[in-house]
Order: structure tokens, then C-alpha cells, then sequence
């Protein structure tokens, strides 16, 4: 539970106030409140930061006109898809269709709940995090491919289709990129992860193979979010929309929103595996811990930068090539990498600061 | 051994496509290529090569350089332009010559293919950069190229 010195007051008058069974149902609601204030937030600060980034690299202005610097734009367009009529296809799987969007956005609320946010600010810290997100990020494409399936198009099917293809193959790449890591750190609880690189970041400490299996880990999270360059699954100029063809409104927010935040989830995982999530560089603040939001928003984002930057750079691959890139360099790279890593640690080869 | 080299060249590839990007992404503020219109409207100048619209330039004693030809009528696609023309008598040579009265160009049914002032033998008509063509009345959109009282330029014909 969030130990924040703020939370903690709350906690304590909670218990004071109510009996103990009411006062952590209070205390669950109230947490689920504020995961789903940051979940909203970040979504609709996301969407604004792609649109103005992927402006500056196109050599344009992007949105400025609502709100000062345009920062109002996103809320403008989500009170303007709350307000849009809910669409579907004639014959469509109404059950599924509908439930579709709730996988994909719960999935990532899920995930999110697992990340540091700092040493108090981590709703769920479980023995298996790392696990966990590997599990929960593979879920997200369920909610794809029901929502591609049950829409009754043919476009939203491929797209749907080639969403599952890709998930699968790059599932491995991800989570072979991170054992990699757990090598090295030997837990799979994220606190306990941050906690060793108290002594040097892992990116420092497994140095080689360390940096192979960031990248690595940079290439098969960018197309297990499904954005450009391996944005098949939507493919504007192939599928029209690709899964989400066929919703409207608030459905089409969701899924639209989930994209922005499973993107902020990889970059998360990034910032916490090989960048000491929110531990300062060289430990400068280490007397503020305050400040380990910052840090780890600051990692973060520069590594949403890198994602952004990769779309507004690399055209669009083709299935092929995608499976070709997944099977024939980053699966067996990945492989030899891990022993390398194995290797690297056995020998006590590791760089401790 | 040749695996090995793709490897490095793909993503020797990949990074000089990121450092481009990346030069743009930090000279965007300099050279951003997006005109805010209505905010710019007195600054705005269009590009040469713009087609706007047919014009017919004047110089400063009222005189144009149209012969009255009708080359630009008949190539016209879809019969854009219509020129009403007269026989009036040469000052210089006493002779009955050819000169236009009117030349009407129908901006409303233009399709900008340009082929009117390819065909110009005098360069009498040229492309106008104005784009600010909407009105509330399309007749306005029918418009008489020639100034009223202009005249042809000397030397044009010779």
C-alpha cells in the first residue's frame, strides 16, 4: 500500500475513524481513485506530448491554439468523444464488442499498479512484479483481438489478426530481454530490483549485455505496444483503423488511451529495469526522497521520447520483415545474450560502484 | 559473417535516419514550415509557382500586352475565358486591326491547368498568387481581365 507520509496520515485517521474491515475497503476505493486520476492525466498528457513531438520532427507547429501552448487539446477532444454516439456494426458481436475496450484498459490499469512510482509510491508491490508485467502486458491483445473479431469487418479482423501475430512473436523477445536482467538482480520484486541498483544502475553493472538486451528490450516493447515502425495492427493507409475501425466515442478513447499508456508502461519498465527507476543519478538526492517521483518521471519520459522518436523516423515494416527481425536476429541474439549475462555474472564480472 | 554485418549496417541505417529526425526535432522552432493564416494575413506572401488565379498585368500608362488572339480561348478546356473583341483603326498605320474589348475570365469554372498561359505567344496573361477567392455571390467570380480604358502596348506584335 502507498506509504507516502500524506497517505500515511490518511491511513492512520481512516483507521481511527471507521472499523478496520470498512477502512481498508475506503482506503482500496481511494487508491483505485487517484491510479485512475494518474491513468487519465498521463493518457491525455501523452496523446498532447505525441502530438506536439511528432509536430517539431515534421517541421510543423502542432496544436496550439486551446489553451495556453495548446495544452487544453486533449481534454477538448476527450469532452468531445464523451459527447460523440457510440456507433457499431450491424451483426456485430455486441457482447464482446463491448467488452472488448474494458480488456485493454484494464489490463493496463493493471500494470500500472505494479510500477514504483517512488520507494512509497507503489500501490502493489508483489514478490513476482516483474512476472506479473510480462503476464499482464500479453493480456492487452485479447482485448485487440476481441474487439477486431467481434466488429464484423474485415479490416478490423487482419488488423486483429496481425496484432496476435505480432504480440506472440515479440512477447519473447521482452521477456527474455528482462530475464536477462533478473540474472543480474536475482528478485523479480521491482522495490527489491531498485534497491540493487543502489550500487550502479543495471544498464552500468551488466554493461555489455546489459545494453544488448535495452535494446532489445527498446524494439520488442515499441511493437508489443503496436506503434510505428510495427504499427501493422493499424496501418492506416492498409486497414483504414485496423481493430478499433469500427468503435466510436468513448469505446475508441479507451483503446486509444490504453495505446498511450501501455507506452508509458514499457518506458516505465525501461526507466525501473535498466535506469534504477526512481533512484537519482550518482545518488545526488538521495537526502530528498521526495524527489523520486521526479526521477523516474524524468527517466521516463526521456524513454516515451525515444518511442516517439522511432515512429516519427522508421516507415512502417512489413509482416514479413517483422517476423523476420522477431525470429532470425533479436530471439537468438537475445539467447546468446542471456548466457553471455550468465556468464558475466558467474566470473563476478559485473561493475559495482 | 554477412549476418553479423547487417546487423551492424541496419543499425547504422536506423541511427542516420534518427539523426536526421533528431536535427529536425531541434531546429523545428527556426524552421517551422506551418503559416497560422488568419493570423499572418498581412506578412503571407505565396510562393511564386502558386497557381491563384489568371491575371493580366498592367504596366504603369494603362497598357497590356493582349493582341486579342484567342489562342487562350481555344485551348481553354473548358471554356473559362471569353474574349469580346472589336476592329479599330491602327493609329500608327491607319490600317483596320484586331484589339480586344473584354477578356472575361470565369474564375468559377477554372480548373488552374495552366494551359492559357502556355499558349500566350505575348505573355499578355500570367498566374496570380491571391487565394483569398471565397465570396457570397458567385457572379463576382466572373471577372474582365483588362483594365477599362487600357491599350495595347507598342512593339508587342513585332
Amino acid at each position: 500500500m502507498m506509504q507516502l507520509r500524506i497517505t500515511e496520515n490518511v491511513h492512520n485517521w481512516l483507521f481511527s475513524v471507521m472499523p478496520e474491515g470498512v477502512a481498508s475497503i475506503v482506503e482500496m476505493v481511494l487508491i483505485a481513485v487517484v491510479y485512475l486520476t494518474i491513468f487519465a492525466v498521463a493518457g491525455l498528457f501523452l496523446v498532447l506530448l505525441e502530438r506536439r513531438v511528432a509536430a517539431w520532427f515534421q517541421l510543423r507547429i502542432g496544436p496550439n491554439r486551446v489553451g495556453p501552448q495548446g495544452l487544453l487539446q486533449t481534454m477538448a477532444d476527450a469532452i468531445k468523444l464523451l459527447t460523440k454516439e457510440l456507433t457499431g456494426t450491424e451483426r456485430a458481436d455486441k457482447f464482446l464488442y463491448n467488452l472488448a475496450p474494458y480488456f485493454v484498459i484494464i489490463t493496463a490499469l493493471m500494470a500500472l499498479a505494479v510500477i514504483p512510482f517512488s520507494a512509497e509510491f507503489h500501490a502493489f508491490d508483489i514478490n513476482i512484479g516483474l512476472f506479473f508485467l510480462i503476464a499482464i502486458s500479453s493480456i492487452g491483445v485479447i482485448g485487440i483481438l476481441l474487439g477486431g473479431w467481434s466488429s464484423n469487418n474485415k479490416y478490423s479482423l487482419i488488423g486483429a489478426m496481425r496484432s496476435g501475430v505480432q504480440t506472440i512473436s515479440y512477447e519473447l523477445s521482452v521477456g527474455l530481454s528482462l530475464l536477462t536482467m533478473v540474472v543480474i538482480t536475482g528478485s523479480l520484486q521491482l522495490s527489491e530490483i531498485i534497491e540493487i541498483q543502489k550500487s550502479g544502475w543495471l544498464i552500468l553493472q551488466g554493461h555489455i549485455p546489459a545494453v544488448i538486451a535495452f535494446m532489445i528490450f527498446m524494439i520488442s516493447g515499441t511493437a508489443e505496444t503496436n506503434r510505428a515502425p510495427f504499427d501493422m495492427v493499424e496501418a492506416e493507409s492498409e486497414l483504414g483503423a485496423g481493430f478499433h475501425t469500427e468503435y466510436s466515442g468513448m469505446k475508441f478513447a479507451y483503446f486509444f488511451l490504453a495505446e498511450f499508456i501501455n507506452m508509458f508502461i514499457i518506458s516505465a519498465i525501461a526507466a525501473t529495469v535498466f535506469f534504477g527507476g526512481w533512484l537519482s543519478p550518482f545518488g545526488i538526492t538521495e537526502s530528498i526522497p521526495e524527489l523520486g517521483v521526479f526521477w523516474f518521471l524524468l527517466k521516463t519520459m526521456a524513454l516515451v521520447f525515444l518511442m516517439m522518436w522511432f515512429r516519427w523516423t522508421f516507415p512502417r515494416l512489413r509482416v514479413d520483415q517483422l517476423l523476420t527481425l522477431e525470429w532470425k536476429y533479436l530471439l537468438p541474439i537475445n539467447l546468446v545474450n542471456i548466457v553471455l549475462m550468465a556468464l558475466l555474472v558467474w566470473l563476478n564480472l559485473t561493475i559495482r560502484l | 559473417m554477412s549476418y553479423f554485418s547487417e546487423i551492424y549496417k541496419g543499425i547504422k541505417t536506423l541511427l542516420t535516419g534518427m539523426s536526421v529526425t533528431g536535427k529536425y526535432f531541434v531546429t523545428s522552432r527556426k524552421g517551422a514550415i506551418t503559416q497560422q493564416y488568419p493570423d499572418n494575413r498581412d506578412t503571407l506572401k505565396m510562393f511564386d509557382r502558386f497557381r491563384g488565379e489568371v491575371i493580366m498585368p498592367h504596366n504603369e500608362e494603362n497598357e497590356h500586352r493582349c493582341t486579342g488572339c484567342q489562342k487562350c480561348e481555344i485551348a481553354c478546356p473548358n471554356g473559362t475565358i471569353e474574349i469580346i473583341w472589336d476592329r479599330g483603326i491602327d493609329e500608327a498605320t491607319g490600317k483596320k486591326k484586331k484589339k480586344i474589348d473584354q477578356f472575361i475570365y470565369h474564375l468559377s469554372m477554372c480548373t488552374m491547368c495552366g494551359l492559357c498561359i502556355d499558349v500566350c505567344p505575348h505573355d499578355a496573361i500570367k498566374w496570380g498568387q491571391n487565394f483569398e477567392n471565397s465570396v457570397y455571390d458567385r457572379s463576382t467570380l466572373t471577372r474582365v481581365l483588362n483594365k477599362p480604358g487600357s491599350t495595347l502596348m507598342q512593339g508587342v506584335e513585332d
